[in-house]
C-alpha cells in the first residue's frame, strides 16, 4: 500500500457515502462495507474540499485549521486513505 | 490527542468498533445517533423452518404484514435519513413474494442489504444472480457443524440446505458472504470446525449470542451455553478476531481484555429493529410490548420513532447500574444484555443471567414462572421443541 503523502492530491472516493452526526460524520464505503467515524467537523469540511485542492497541503491552507492541528488531521487523513475511504487522483 | 487521532473502521453489521471505548466516541453512541448504524428489518413472520430458539416465534405469516407499497414507503425514508445498510431478516424473507423487488428497490435507493436466509431458497440461478449485485450481502443461518448438532434445532434437512446454498453461492463467485451460528451448548464446541467451514467455502464466519427471546424462551436452560464453555468462546474470541460477532458477547468482556467491539448495548442507541408489521423495537431480541417504540405506519413514519419516542430517549439516558454498581467489573461488561435479562426475569438493573462471574444464575433461578415475562406474539404454527424435527 502506498503511504500517504500531503502533496499529492486526494478526494474521496466515489462509492463513500457521508452522514451528519453531531461528532462530525459516518462515512460509509459502499464496495468493502466498512464505516469510518469522521470525529470533527472540521475533518468532515477539510474531506469534503480535498477534491478541489492539487495537494492535502493546499487544502489545509484553505481549510482556516491551525496549523498545530494538521498532524492529528494528517494522521486522521492517513486512515481513511488506508482504508480506501480516499483515493489518491 | 485531539478527538480525532483514531477514525474506526468497523463494518456496520458488526459494530467492529474497536477504539471506541477508550476514545470516548461510545458516549457518543450512548446518547444515540441522528438514525441508527445498524437497522434489522424482519420482512415476514412466515419460515419454512421453525427453529427451536427463533427469537421473533416464527412460522406463520401475520396477516397485518407491511405492504409492498408501504415497504418502499420506509426504503424511501431510510433513503432520506442516509441509513446506509439494513439488515433484512425474518422469518425467511426470501419466501415473501415481493422480496427481490424490495431488495433491488433499497439497492436502487443507494441502502445496501444484507439478508440472512436458511439458504432454501439459493440455488445455482439465484446464486448466479446475487453474485452480480452490487450492495448486496448474504448471510447463511446454521446452527451445527454437522447435519444432527444443526437439525436437533433447526428441523430435519436444515443442514444440507445450508450447505448447498454455500456450495451455489462459492462456485457462483459470490465472493465472502457470511457463515451466521448461534452459540449454543451443544455446538460451542465446534467453533474451530465452524471456522473451517467458512474458511472452506470463502465465506466469513459469525457467531452471535443465544438469547431466551421468542422460542428461545422455551429452550434457554437447555440450549444457553455453560460457564466453562462461556470462558472458553471468550479466549477463542480474543484469538479470533477476524471473526464477527455483532458485539453480541460483550457480557464475557468482564473475563479480562475487553473483545472488539462497542462493548455495550446498543438498543435504541445505535441498533434497532423494524417487524413485519412495521412496529419499531429497540433490538431484534426484544419483540415485547415493553420494548416497542412505536410504530412506521404513523404519521411521522421511522424517523419520528428514531428520533422522539420516549422510549428511546430512556436508553439513551445514563443507565443505573444498579445491583452491579458494587462490581468492579462493571464498566466491563456494562451489566450485560438487556434482552436476555428480561426475558429471563432479571431487573434491567441486575446482573446478565451469564454473568461471568455468577452474579445471575441466582437470580435466574429465583424468577419463576410468574414474574418472567411473556414472550410476545408466537407466530409458530406448531408447538416446537427440541429435537421435534419441526418441518
Amino acid at each position: 500500500m502506498l503511504s500517504f503523502d500531503a502533496d499529492q492530491p486526494y478526494r474521496l472516493h466515489d462509492r463513500v457515502a457521508l452522514r451528519p452526526e453531531p461528532f462530525g460524520a459516518l462515512a460509509y464505503h459502499y464496495d468493502n462495507r466498512r464505516l469510518n467515524f469522521l470525529r470533527a467537523p472540521e475533518l468532515v469540511a477539510l474531506v469534503e474540499s480535498l477534491g478541489s485542492h492539487d495537494s492535502v497541503r493546499h487544502a489545509y491552507d484553505a481549510s482556516g485549521i491551525d496549523a498545530r492541528r494538521w498532524p492529528s488531521f494528517e494522521k486522521a487523513l492517513a486512515s481513511l486513505a488506508a482504508s480506501d475511504f480516499l483515493v489518491a487522483t | 490527542m485531539t478527538a480525532l487521532d483514531i477514525p474506526i473502521v468497523a463494518k456496520p453489521d458488526d459494530l467492529v468498533l474497536s477504539a471506541v471505548k477508550q476514545s470516548g466516541l461510545g458516549d457518543q453512541m450512548k446518547r444515540g445517533l441522528d438514525a441508527p448504524i445498524c437497522l434489522t428489518w424482519e420482512l415476514t413472520y412466515a419460515c419454512n423452518l421453525q427453529c427451536v430458539h427463533c427469537l421473533s416465534s416464527s412460522g406463520r405469516r401475520d396477516p397485518h404484514e407491511l405492504s409492498t407499497a408501504e415497504a418502499e414507503a420506509v426504503i424511501d425514508e431510510l433513503e432520506r435519513m442516509q441509513v446506509f445498510y439494513i439488515n433484512i431478516g425474518g422469518g425467511e424473507p426470501t419466501i415473501r413474494p415481493d422480496f427481490w423487488h424490495l431488495v433491488e428497490y433499497a439497492v436502487d435507493h443507494g441502502v445496501g442489504v444484507k439478508f440472512s436466509t436458511n439458504g432454501s431458497q439459493i440455488d445455482a440461478a439465484v446464486a448466479q444472480k446475487l453474485a452480480g449485485m452490487d450492495y448486496v450481502d448474504v448471510q447463511i443461518s446454521i446452527d451445527g457443524a454437522d447435519a444432527a448438532t444443526n437439525d436437533h434445532v433447526r428441523g430435519r434437512g436444515s443442514f444440507d440446505t445450508a450447505v448447498a446454498a454455500m456450495g451455489h453461492l462459492r462456485d457462483a463467485g459470490f465472493g465472502e458472504f457470511k457463515i451466521s451460528v448461534v452459540m449454543t451448548r451443544h455446538n460451542i464446541s465446534q467453533v474451530d470446525e465452524f471456522k473451517a467451514m467458512a474458511d472452506h467455502y470463502g465465506a466469513q464466519l459469525r457467531l452471535t449470542r443465544f438469547r431466551p427471546s421468542g422460542r428461545g424462551a422455551d429452550s434457554w436452560a437447555e440450549l444457553h451455553p455453560t460457564d466453562s464453555q462461556q470462558k472458553d468462546l471468550y479466549h477463542w474470541l480474543l484469538a479470533h478476531p477476524d471473526v464477527l460477532t455483532g458485539d453480541s458477547f460483550f457480557h464475557l468482556s468482564a473475563l479480562g481484555a475487553p473483545l472488539p467491539g462497542l462493548n455495550l448495548c446498543g438498543a435504541g442507541r445505535v441498533v434497532c429493529l423494524i417487524d413485519p408489521l412495521g412496529d419499531v423495537y429497540a433490538c431484534p431480541f426484544v419483540l415485547h410490548d415493553e420494548f416497542r417504540a412505536g410504530t412506521v405506519r404513523d404519521p411521522g413514519g421511522f424517523q419520528a420513532v428514531w428520533q422522539t419516542s420516549e422510549l428511546f430517549a430512556e436508553l439513551r439516558e445514563p443507565q443505573s447500574a444498579g445491583a452491579c454498581a458494587s462490581c468492579g467489573h462493571y464498566d466491563a461488561c456494562q451489566g450485560g444484555c438487556m434482552a436476555a435479562k428480561f426475558f429471563t426475569g432479571i431487573p434491567l438493573d441486575g446482573p446478565d443471567p451469564e454473568c461471568v462471574l455468577g452474579h445471575g444464575e441466582t437470580l435466574v433461578e429465583a424468577a419463576d414462572a410468574a414474574t418472567r415475562p411473556d414472550v410476545g406474539t408466537d407466530h409458530s404454527r406448531t408447538k416446537v421443541t427440541l429435537g421435534s424435527k419441526p418441518r
